[in-house]
Order: C-alpha cells, then sequence, then structure tokens
C-alpha cells in the first residue's frame, strides 16, 4: 500500500544520505522524496512516498525513528491528510493548439508562467493523481518537457508535526 | 587557554577516561600523535594493521564494560578499520573510532590518502561525524561517546580533518549532553510486563531465549533471578552465551544453526516464548515460515524498538533496557499470587529431558586423532572454565560455543552478526588488557588465524601471554562441511594449502609454539601452555580433518529439522 511519511530531522549535511543510504540497504522502495529547512532553520521536514505492507512500513518508520538525525517521524497515510505537488509542464503551443492547450490549462487550474511562440510552460499543483490525469489529457507528442516536485504532505485539522 | 584540536582531542579521550587507545599512525593524525606522545595518561596500543586495532578495541569493550577506542589515519586507515566497524555494529559493541581526515580545503579534490570516511562508513556505524570546526569538536566526542554507550550500543565515528587538529579554541569538556532527535526508551512498559506475565503464568510449554542484548546490558544476574523464580527453561544465542550459567540445570544450551537439539525442539514446540535482548536472526530460528508453523505467543523484551517485529511478529513488544524490564518482571512476579502450572510444567521438563538424552553433542571419544570438541573440553578443564576465550569464524567458533560451558557474561568474545575471520587474536589481545590477570584463550583454526597474524608481533610488543588454541584441520572447516553436504564433496578452494610451520613461525615472532598431534598429548600441552604465565603460547593441535559440526539446521530449514550425528 502506499504510505506518505513525513519527517522532521536536524539540518544538517549528511542527514538527507542517512534517510536515502537507509531506504537503498534495507532494501524500502521510494516512489518521491521531499526536503526543506523549515521555520526553525536548525530543522528540516522530509517528505516521503513509499509503499510496502504493514510489517514494512511499520520497519520503515521504525528504522527511521532509529537514525540520530531523525527528531520526529510519522505516517501521514495513518489519519486524514492533504499532499500537494508541485509541477512545470513545457507543452507544445502553436497554431490552433495554442488555444487548446491554454483551455486545457485553465480547466486543470494550471498557469501558464512563460511562453513563446511555439510553446507554453505551465505550473500545476494538486495530488499525484490530479498531475498524472493532466499529463494524461494533453495530446500525444505535446509534451516536450516534465519536473515534478515529489509530494509534500501535512496532516488535516489539528495534526500537527513539531517539536 | 586554548588548546589546538590535537590537544583538545587527546584531553577528551583522558576526560572521558579512556585507558587504552588502540591505533597506528599516519599523515592525517601526526598533530593527534604528537600530543599522545606528551601524555600518559592515554595509553596506545599500536597493532599492526588498522583492523586489528578495531578488534582490539572491541575486544576490550566485550570483556568490560567500557566502550573501545580505536585512532587511525585518513584513507587506507579508515578503509582498513572498515571490518573491524562492520563486526562491532552488527554485534552492538559501543565503540569510539576517531579518524584522520585531509584538511578542510583539501576534502574532495581527490587529496593523497583522501577517502569519504563518513560515506564510507555511514552504513556500519551508529553514528558518524565530520568535525570541521575546531569548537565543536569537544562536544562531538562527548556525543559520540554518549551515542556509542547508549540505548542499544553501537560504534561511532568522529572525523576529524587535519587542519582542525591544529587549529585553537577554548577546552572545556561537556559533562553531559542531550541531543533532542536520540533518546532511548529505556523504561518498559508497565502494563505490557504486566501482559507479559500473565501469558507466562499460563503457559504449559515456556521457553526462554536470550542474546546479545543481556550481556551487553549487564542483566545476567536479573535475568538468573528471573530464570530460576519461574523454574522454566532457557537457552542462549551464540551472543548471548554466559549471560545464563551453562552448568545450570535449566539451561537448555545454545540454540539455533548449531544448537542443541533440546533448545531448539523447545523452541519450536514451546506455546509461550520470552524473548529478551535477541533479534530472531537467521542463524538462530532458521525458516521463519518453518517456525511459525507452530502456535505460540511471543513475548519480546528490546531495547531497540526496530528488532521487535522485524522477522517475526511478536504479541507483547516491551521497549526498554533488558537489565531495568528483567527486575521489573522479578519484582511483578513476587508480588503475583498465581503461580506456574506445576504438573504442565513437569510434564513439559520430561519432554525436555528426553529430548536431552539424545545426547546430540556426542562425538567419537576413542579416536586416533585429535577430535576438536575434545580439545575445547579439555580446555575448559584446564582454566577451571574461568577464562576469558576469544574465537574467530568456522567450526571452531562452533565448537568453542558448544563445548566451553560459559557461567558468567562476557567470557565468549566472537564475532557473531558479521562472521569476520581474523577477530580473533586481536581481540584476545583487548579482552587481556581489560583483564591482565585474568586467563585469555583465542580458539581459531589456521585459515582465520592468518587473517590478523601479524598481530603476534603486537602481542610481543605488549608481552600478552594470550593462549592460541589452533585447532588446525587443514581445510576451511565451515566452508568444507558445506560443500561436503550440500555441493556433492566438490571442496572448491577450501583446503588450506602451503601453510606455515605454526610452531616456528610463533618462535620467530619471540612466542612459544607448541604442536601437538596424539590425543594423549592435548591435556599435558594445555597444562603446559597455561602454566606459562608470562608467555604467548600459540598451540597447534593437528586434528581430524573430517569432523562436523553437529547439530546443523540446514540454510533455510526450520529449526525442527536438524541434521544429527
Amino acid at each position: 500500500m502506499r504510505h506518505i511519511i513525513s519527517l522532521l530531522l536536524e539540518n544538517e549535511a549528511g542527514a538527507l544520505s542517512r534517510v536515502a543510504g537507509l531506504f537503498s540497504a534495507r532494501g524500502y522502495n521510494i516512489e518521491s522524496l521531499t526536503v526543506a529547512p523549515t521555520e526553525d532553520a536548525t530543522l528540516s521536514r522530509m517528505t516521503i512516498v513509499t509503499t510496502g505492507s504493514d510489517d514494512v512500513i511499520e520497519q520503515i518508520t521504525k528504522q527511521l525513528n532509529k537514525l540520530v538525525d531523525v527528531v520526529k517521524v510519522v505516517d501521514l497515510s495513518e489519519g486524514e491528510h492533504i499532499e500537494r505537488e508541485l509541477m512545470l509542464v513545457k507543452v507544445r503551443a502553436s497554431g490552433k493548439d495554442r488555444e487548446e492547450m491554454k483551455r486545457m490549462a485553465d480547466i486543470f487550474r494550471g498557469r501558464i508562467i512563460d511562453v513563446t511562440d511555439k510553446s507554453y510552460t505551465i505550473e500545476l499543483t494538486g495530488t499525484c493523481q490530479k498531475l498524472d490525469a493532466f499529463l494524461d489529457a494533453l495530446e500525444e507528442g505535446s509534451v516536450l518537457e516534465t519536473v515534478r516536485t515529489g509530494a509534500s504532505g501535512i496532516g488535516r485539522g489539528e495534526r500537527i508535526l513539531r517539536l | 587557554m586554548e588548546l589546538t584540536g590535537a590537544e583538545i582531542t587527546v584531553r577528551c579521550l583522558a576526560d572521558e577516561g579512556v585507558d587504552y587507545l588502540f591505533g597506528y599512525p599516519g599523515g592525517a593524525v601526526l598533530h593527534i600523535y604528537d600530543e599522545l606522545f606528551k601524555q600518559d595518561k592515554v595509553k596506545h596500543i599500536l597493532v599492526r594493521h588498522e583492523q586489528a586495532a578495531v578488534h582490539a578495541a572491541d575486544g576490550y569493550a566485550r570483556a568490560c564494560e567500557k566502550p573501545g577506542v580505536v585512532l587511525v589515519t585518513s584513507g587506507p586507515g579508515v578503509t582498513n578499520a572498515v571490518t573491524g566497524i562492520a563486526t562491532a555494529y552488527m554485534d552492538s559493541i559501543p565503540m569510539v573510532i576517531v579518524s584522520g581526515q585531509v584538511p578542510t580545503h583539501a576534502i574532495g579534490q581527490d587529496a593523497f590518502q583522501e577517502v569519504d570516511a563518513v560515506g564510507v562508513t555511514r552504513p556500519c556505524v551508529k553514528h558518524n561525524f565530520l568535525v570541521k570546526d575546531v569548537r565543536d569538536l569537544a562536544a562531538t566526542i562527548k556525543k559520540a561517546f554518549f551515542i556509542a554507550t547508549t540505548g542499544r550500543p553501537g560504534p561511532v565515528l568522529v572525523d576529524i580533518p587535519k587542519d582542525v587538529t591544529t587549529a585553537r579554541c577554548e577546552y572545556a569538556y561537556p559533562a553531559s549532553v542531550s541531543m533532542r532527535s536520540y533518546n532511548p526508551v529505556l523504561k518498559g512498559h508497565t502494563g505490557q510486563i504486566r501482559k507479559a506475565l500473565a501469558l507466562l503464568m499460563e503457559a504449559k510449554r515456556p521457553m526462554i531465549y536470550t542474546g546479545g542484548g543481556v550481556v551487553l546490558g549487564n542483566a545476567s544476574a536479573e535475568l538468573q533471578q528471573f530464570v530460576r523464580a519461574l523454574g522454566y527453561p532457557c537457552t542462549n544465542t551464540l551472543m548471548g552465551l554466559g549471560a545464563y550459567p551453562a552448568t545450570d540445570p535449566q539451561f537448555m544450551g545454545m540454540l539455533g544453526m548449531h544448537g542443541t537439539y533440546e533448545a531448539n525442539m523447545a523452541m519450536q514446540h514451546c506455546d509461550v516464548l520470552l524473548a529478551v535482548g535477541a533479534r530472531f536472526d537467521d542463524r538462530v530460528i532458521g525458516n521463519p515460515k518453518h517456525f511459525f508453523q507452530e502456535e505460540r505467543k511471543i513475548i519480546h523484551v528490546d531495547v531497540d524498538p526496530s528488532s521487535i517485529s522485524k522477522r517475526v511478529r511478536v504479541d507483547v513488544p516491551i521497549v526498554g533496557d533488558v537489565k531495568e524490564v528483567l527486575a521489573e518482571m522479578t519484582r511483578q512476579l513476587s508480588a503475583l499470587s498465581q503461580k506456574p502450572d506445576a504438573a504442565a510444567l513437569k510434564a513439559w521438563w520430561t519432554q525436555i529431558e528426553l529430548w536431552r538424552a539424545r545426547d546430540c553433542l556426542k562425538y567419537d571419544r576413542t579416536s586416533a586423532i585429535i577430535k576438536p570438541q575434545m580439545v575445547v573440553e579439555k580446555l575448559y578443564e584446564v582454566t577451571g572454565g574461568d577464562a576469558y576465550v576469544t574465537s574467530d569464524v568456522g567450526q571452531h567458533q562452533m565448537w568453542a560455543a558448544q563445548f566451553y560451558k560459559f557461567d558468567k557474561p562476557r567470557r565468549w568474545i566472537n564475532s557473531g552478526g558479521l562472521g569476520t575471520m581474523g577477530f580473533g587474536l586481536p581481540a584476545a589481545l583487548g579482552a587481556w588488557l581489560a583483564h591482565p590477570d585474568s586467563t585469555v584463550a583465542c580458539v581459531t583454526g589456521e585459515a582465520s588465524i592468518q587473517m590478523c597474524i601479524q598481530e603476534l608481533s603486537t602481542c610481543k610488543q605488549y608481552r600478552a601471554p594470550i593462549k592460541i588454541v589452533n585447532l588446525n584441520n587443514r581445510y576451511m572447516g565451515m566452508v568444507r562441511q558445506w560443500q561436503e553436504f550440500f555441493h556433492g564433496n566438490r571442496y572448491a578452494e577450501s583446503y588450506m594449502d602451503a601453510l606455515p610451520d605454526f610452531v616456528k613461525l610463533a618462535e620467530s615472532y619471540g612466542h612459544v609454539g607448541i604442536r601437538v598431534d596424539k590425543p594423549a598429548d592435548v591435556e599435558g600441552a594445555l597444562k603446559e601452555a597455561f602454566s606459562r604465565k608470562n608467555d604467548l603460547v600459540f598451540l597447534d593441535f593437528v586434528t581430524d580433518q573430517t569432523e562436523n559440526v553437529f547439530p546443523m539446521v540446514p540454510g533455510g530449514k526450520g529449526l525442527s529439522e536438524m541434521i544429527l550425528v
């Protein structure tokens, strides 16, 4: 099953490689991993999307907790949560396709953030499924380049991950 | 007053109470060595290879209750140390390794003797640090000792660039350290302990299985008290031997791949299992699927939450320091009015005695060729069962574990997790430094001993009167055994050809060598060796080439599917 795991870790050199090394050494899957400092500059917040049975996910959270640089771990999938991913897509936009492409961006609530004679660059935010759906909706061959951040997640309501 | 990084490093070790530092000098650590030269609090032991420095520190740590401390240079100094570090990591041995690094401005430039020490060691340390600023040095070393020795212990590496050893700052060694990201749970959950006791009270066929965690947690006394109060059978893993006295009638012997028939059968057929400081690894329970063919409730006590429900699902997990948890269990037990089911327990012991009567460790005692088991039995007798025994890895290790009856913890020192050949001799040196008035024996084989044979020189330098018991069967015995059982007697590369004359080799290092090839001479040779209090004696026993270790649970098989003699 797909799980989205959030962690707070010391914002120190090498902390990221300890997490990445753990996943490769123990054969766990990483679908995506995002990390950046938090409002407290000594801490980084990481979101990992992974898949595995309940036993595997339990081991992943335990092994992450065991890393000395990791301060807190929570499996967001255990409760209500919100996840968002940012995608930048460069698409072909010339001739009659140009209007169609703008409409598609509007439908998915994307924003066109760069324009040339032949192309648009569209910024799109949403769940991974929404971004996938947008790409699927485009005509074949119209995508020139995509870049995705991987999911970031946060608990709903009063659910807070902090020190 | 401002001190240099090198001075600070040595002062930190002295302030931490380090008596022995095992190491080997080199360019990146020259300033640290210079400071070591100027003081006499921390004694340096010069090994002949960095791997041995780590094994010696490891043997020292296992024999006493202090962390082992190592100093190596950058590049090859670190990479040579990696086997030793991984060995300590797999067996959760507290250790601090200080490594030199090229100067900070040269890091990443592929400088001479540069290696990414933090990167290379990351998978085999509990934690590691690169110190880039001399002002962080003392606090980092303090953290390293704190992390290495608390919770589930392990090796911690501190990598110090050469320019940091010459930079200056004020020195103050922190009295304590607290880390928001590292707080091991030590006190077991009282409610869970109550649940565990309720299960244990209802057991018809109980079993207590303990591992290296009880030795490392200094919980042997608490374990004995609890096991005796219950009257239940107890088995130890290879790493846990000595935690429960081997001569006690409730002791079932070691369990696992080469465990006793009775221990493995009881483990497989028990209905309530209490595991303490052990991790259900593949060499202990064999195939987990087979293990779960029998229904049983499992209680698991461990300081490391990730050890629990890793290989087998557990019914009652208890995270905490094993010493505290066992003491609390005994307290709660004595307050209970309920007693174990006496009739069921009697029937269970009757069954166990039937398994025990199988006499699974029997061997030919009338052989005209020396049987390796006999050598270990005689070693046990001659040393009065009170020696510190280190071993290398292979058949001799298993025979030592099976036939030397360890009654006290920390007496049995071997590489259980990683299975590192070459461990025994340097570990014996470390154990002897920890207990210079005690008897130290290294049970080894002609293949293993050659992996760190150069340490005979270190032993000469420090006059370590270790007794080396070489079970020389001219084979990598365990490899040969597997080839015999599972590879149609095709002994691919397992014959040790061109062996040295070990007697002459020992003599060339200035030690005493004795070769023994008749069973009748074994005891006399051992007695002579152990009467030489000030000499290292290399006993080269010419043993039966075809002897195998029994019982044996073949890889991938279940615990009750043993090959027996």
